[in-house]
């Protein structure tokens, strides 16, 4: 069924009856050309390009859970394009012009909001490295616009410009980023890549992987083994732990992440703004809720849960430069398990076992990358070839010296 | 989560800072033939598992010694805790 503005007005003559499942529950077939190890974002979208863009249908995407149970659905639901390094913002910049044609792409309301991303300024260095950054962006294709303190003032009247520690002296725009409510992104992605006959299979678990002569031929399930002439592995957060079974150690590290939101408030906060002097960033959902978030916690976790310590510090930051946050009382908050890699960008390459393919290492930037990742590597997985925007991230880049290191931290995940 | 300080006592993690695992005291001969291979695992591989992980924690708010903690990174239980120092003399990594 094609979704359309006449389709719910037929359904609603209905009694809303005629709406089927959106995607099948598929059981999983002995063989596949392709198998997709990970039902979340990364897997699906995956898929779903196989599907569309390279005519790879016989595709399984298989998932231990229920897709989109990870952190698909445990971010703050950002998407923007802002870095600086060649590495990484052509790879951004594709995928925020992916985000721009999703809806239609996969006939699937994401409500894909470009409301505008701004990234605090509070010194004079702050703005050069900033003015920097905007450049980079437009180099590459991408939208940037410095803004002084009057422009700020203009749009968010309510900050705390005036600080004594960290005064607000402006900020780096990006008007074409903004937000997209992420699960429609699991189901939009799942549909798309069901309606082209891709087997969607949940609650199996992949406890192994078949090895024949070198080359890895499949995988061992919960639900039994599931032969493939591909399999690519796009589980992250649990990289480490899947790649483990193919006897992969990975420049990776696992650690917890936690968000935030507020109980609903009237309409406040038109985009998303982000601290500059600490961590902290901070959207209002279109049910009022402020979607709030900060650091790490900065210590190898699976948890899903995190402690006080960095409660305390994004909520400083909050106050920091929204003082009225602290008049908000907190509905809930969560973790989620991030792949930390050592230069804090992502992974998308072929692995040293022939038709094993890895696609991880996000750190906490994989929701926003999501159409980009699926399509760069479905592009390696049909083609054997990195996309021409992800060609930089190899695993051999730590051997070779081609570190993607936004942040200039060195090889400790938890800085980045 | 609370850091059971071998001389200090229980103290609160906010104190400590992370370095990561644990294995990084087994710092590779930089002389053997196969350093740079040696090198590269050690600086940037992990075993980065679910469950008990040894892992270095620097007591930085307190008496900046180093620590040696064993904790589940799926319940964040912490087993066990030993001053880096001990654990390095035995795998005779230090004097």
């Amino acid at each position: 069924m094609r979704y359309s503005g006449f389709e719910v007005i037929k359904q609603a003559l209905r009694g809303h009856r005629g709406w089927g499942p959106a995607w099948r529950d598929a059981a999983p077939r002995s063989e596949y050309d392709m198998v997709i190890v990970g039902g979340g974002g990364h897997g699906l979208a995956t898929a779903h390009y196989l599907a569309s863009r390279y005519g790879i249908t016989n595709v399984a995407v298989i998932e231990k859970g229920w897709i989109g149970g990870g952190n698909v659905g445990r971010n703050t639901t950002i998407i923007r394009s802002n870095y600086l390094l060649d590495g990484n913002e052509p790879f951004y910049e594709m995928s925020l012009k992916l985000w721009e044609g999703l809806e239609q792409d996969i006939n699937y309301n994401a409500m894909v909001s470009q409301r505008g991303i701004v990234n605090l300024i509070h010194t004079d260095a702050q703005r050069d490295a900033f003015t920097r950054r905007g450049n980079a962006m437009i180099l590459n294709g991408a939208d940037a616009e410095l803004l002084d303190q009057g422009a700020i003032r203009r749009e968010y009247p309510w900050l705390n410009f005036d600080d004594a520690r960290f005064p607000i002296k402006g900020g780096l725009a990006q008007r074409r980023g903004g937000t997209v409510r992420h699960d429609a992104v699991a189901w939009g992605y799942a549909r798309a890549a069901d309606g082209r006959g891709v087997d969607i299979i949940q609650n199996c678990e992949v406890t192994g992987f078949v090895m024949d002569g070198g080359a890895c031929t499949g995988v061992e399930t919960s639900r039994g083994t599931i032969r493939a002439g591909k399999v690519g592995v796009a589980v992250a957060g649990n990289s480490g732990r899947v790649m483990a079974m193919a006897g992969m150690r990975l420049p990776i590290e696992s650690h917890v992440l936690q968000a935030f939101v507020t109980e609903g408030l009237k309409p406040i906060l038109p985009g998303v703004i982000t601290f500059g002097a600490g961590h902290f960033y901070v959207s209002q959902s279109d049910k009022g809720g402020l979607v709030f978030g900060g650091d790490i916690d900065g210590y190898n976790s699976y948890a899903q849960r995190g402690n006080l310590p960095v409660v305390e510090d994004v909520c400083e930051g909050g106050m920091a430069i929204m003082p009225m946050i602290g008049r908000a009382r907190l509905l809930r908050m969560w973790g989620g398990v991030m792949d930390m890699s050592m230069d804090g960008s992502p992974i998308i390459d072929r692995t040293h076992i022939d038709g094993l393919y890895f696609n991880g290492g996000w750190c906490y930037g994989g929701f926003k990358a999501t159409p980009a990742s699926g399509m760069a590597f479905a592009h390696l997985l049909a083609t054997g070839r990195p996309h021409d925007t992800a060609a930089a991230y190899r695993f051999d880049r730590f051997r070779t010296g081609r570190m993607i290191d936004e942040k200039g931290m060195g090889n400790q995940p938890n800085l980045h | 989560m609370l850091i059971d300080h071998p001389l200090l006592g229980p103290r609160d993690a906010s104190e400590f800072v992370y370095l990561g695992d644990a294995s990084l005291i087994d710092r590779p001969d930089w002389q053997a033939d196969d350093a740079a291979r040696a090198f590269h695992d050690y600086a940037y591989l992990r075993d980065n598992p679910a469950g008990p992980h040894r892992e270095l924690w620097f007591h930085e708010g307190g008496d900046r010694s180093w620590l040696v903690v064993t904790r589940d990174t799926t319940t964040h239980e912490i087993t066990d805790v030993r001053l880096a120092r001990d654990v390095a003399l035995e795998r005779r990594r230090s004097s």
